[in-house]
């Protein structure tokens, strides 16, 4: 499944680091990064593939959610299929 | 890979303006659990129901917690019971399975204790309709519906003056928790075969076996981009209104296909309907005082009402492979946090109410009214409404709770989504002459369309 891990909070040292380990630790692959800093405010995006990831999508959202709150930043894992859905307007070769 | 403003407005939406998928609700035939013996019929149901819904609740929190949008509701409806029932005659043994099969499931509502009645009842029809208040008020999560009129029918009378007694009767038997049973019930006319959202909710006998019907939210999202769109002309505010409501019919499509794919079901359809929740900030009242209204009930709000109606519909088209249900705008007045108010404050009244449903869904729903009006006035209260979708020929109707020893000015609470409302007096001027006339009012002709 490939999805999309966001990362909101107080800009500080070492998030992505952080986050980047732990997704290693779960065999997730980054496939892209953005990240901006806006008033104090950092916002990281990561496109993830999580093919080889032995977790279920429930535990690894709770292993990032609980690595957020010991660093003091929101971290979501949500599939990429929900922005497909808002952003894109074809979806017709998805045989919806 | 997306901006991460895109990704933003979707988590925003999610996180600060109330984007929910309302209901995910399963669709399930009970034609073929029709035999002559009572027992035999309420078992056959339930192993039913059992066997398709098992995993409604997990596979809906499932999809859930992986696309980071909640799904509040898992729902089930089914074919009408009186349907099901007429050949054993066994709605009580039925009603108790129905009653365990949502219990066992953990779904939230279960709709279908329906009968169809919009042009003439048969025996044990009637019987039905009159188990509706002890049904209700026995149970928790068994919502009933009767649909007594149709464009092509016209209106059935008989059954309109019957449900005004169910409704008294259903607000006598559960008198401790403010006639909560009422809210449970509702009087359609022009019923829809796959409505997703309670009460009315049932699967109507063209359907397939088991099917996925969607109920989409989001007037908090509606609203708030509208909140952006100062010095906007109506135009440009239809525009964003489009643009929003396809964004969020898109997640009931997501959700809708997956759900259907995840447990074996065909796709049904995705209701396009803003459907609000008593939460500050998830209100259609809301979105026509944005469009520039001082309060919902104001000269103005069903031209907001028609466009904002209209607009919703227009961005969920193209969103959706299937769309259906009831998709327009609802107004249940306990529900909205912005109704209340206006209600409360004299400045949005029944008749107000009434034309509002003229041009959205659905009807007068989930209001208030004293429990010393007649069953004669509620009656004609359903004649009036049924009449405005019948010559319309759209759905409409009537969801009233005639609040048992309470009087206009007073409030009743019913908790979670299906809120609280203030009692709103109603005209108390008799038409029960008119009511206990009986017969059927005449299908209207489809032309001299004035």
């Amino acid at each position: 499944m490939k999805a999309i891990v966001s990362v909101i909070g107080k800009d500080k040292k070492g998030i992505i680091a952080r986050v980047s380990g732990e997704l290693f630790d779960m065999d997730i692959n980054i496939e892209d990064i953005s990240q901006t800093i806006l008033q104090d405010y950092f916002t990281m995006i990561m496109a993830v593939d999580l093919k080889e990831c032995k977790l279920s999508f429930d535990q690894t959202a709770q292993r990032l959610a609980a690595l957020g709150e010991k660093t003091g930043v929101e971290i979501r894992i949500q599939s990429q299929q929900i922005f497909d859905a808002m952003h894109k307007i074809s979806l017709a070769s998805e045989n919806i | 890979m997306y901006t991460s403003s895109e990704i933003m407005e979707t988590i925003n939406m999610v996180s600060h303006q109330h984007l929910d998928v309302r209901t995910i609700t399963m669709g399930i035939s009970l034609l073929d659990c029709i035999t002559d013996d009572k027992r035999r019929t309420a078992q056959k149901i339930y192993d039913k129901i059992m066997k398709k819904a098992g995993n409604l609740v997990s596979v809906g929190n499932a999809i859930s917690a992986e696309i980071g949008v909640p799904i509040v509701n898992k729902r089930i409806s089914v074919t009408p019971l009186s349907l099901v029932t007429a050949a054993s005659g066994g709605h009580e043994e039925a009603l108790k399975m129905l009653d365990k099969a949502a219990a066992e499931t953990g779904i939230d509502f279960l709709g279908g204790y329906s009968a169809l009645v919009h042009k003439g009842m048969t025996p044990y029809e009637k019987t039905f309709l009159q188990s509706i208040p002890a049904a209700l008020a026995s149970t928790s999560k068994i919502c009933a519906s009767v649909n007594v009129a149709s464009t092509k029918a016209g209106v059935n009378m008989d059954a309109v003056a019957l449900c005004g007694k169910l409704i008294k009767q259903a607000a006598y038997l559960t008198r401790d928790t403010d006639s909560s049973a009422c809210s449970k019930l509702v009087v359609f006319a022009n019923a829809v075969e796959d409505n997703p959202f309670m009460a009315g909710a049932f699967l109507g006998v063209g359907e397939a076996d088991c099917v996925i019907n969607v109920g989409v939210s989001g007037p908090g999202v509606v609203a708030h981009a509208l909140k952006q769109c100062d010095g906007f002309n109506l135009t440009q505010i239809a525009e964003v209104i489009k643009e929003t409501a396809f964004k969020i019919t898109r997640v009931g499509q997501l959700v809708a296909k997956e759900a259907s794919r995840r447990l074996n079901a065909e796709f049904g359809i995705v209701d396009l309907s803003l459907a609000p929740t008593p939460a500050v900030g998830d209100s259609v009242a809301q979105i026509l005082e944005i469009m520039g209204l001082e309060s919902v009930g104001a000269y103005g709000t069903t031209a907001t009402l028609a466009m904002l109606n209209d607009a919703v519909k227009k961005g969920g088209i193209m969103a959706s492979s299937h769309v259906g249900g009831l998709s327009g705008a609802f107004i249940p007045v306990s529900e909205d946090a912005g109704m209340i108010k206006a209600a409360q404050e004299g400045v949005l009244t029944l008749e107000k109410l009434e034309a509002m449903t003229a041009v959205c869904s659905v009807g007068l729903d989930m209001i208030a009214i004293p429990g010393d009006v007649s069953e004669e006035i509620i009656s004609a209260m359903i004649a009036d409404e049924i009449s405005i979708g019948v010559i319309n020929t759209k759905t409409t109707a009537v969801r009233v709770i005639p609040v048992y020893g309470k009087k206009a000015g007073e409030r009743a609470v019913f908790g979670g989504l299906l809120g609280e409302a203030p009692i709103m007096e109603v005209n108390r001027s008799s038409p029960a002459v008119f009511i206990n006339r009986g017969g059927r009012i005449p299908a209207p002709t489809h032309s001299l369309k004035n």
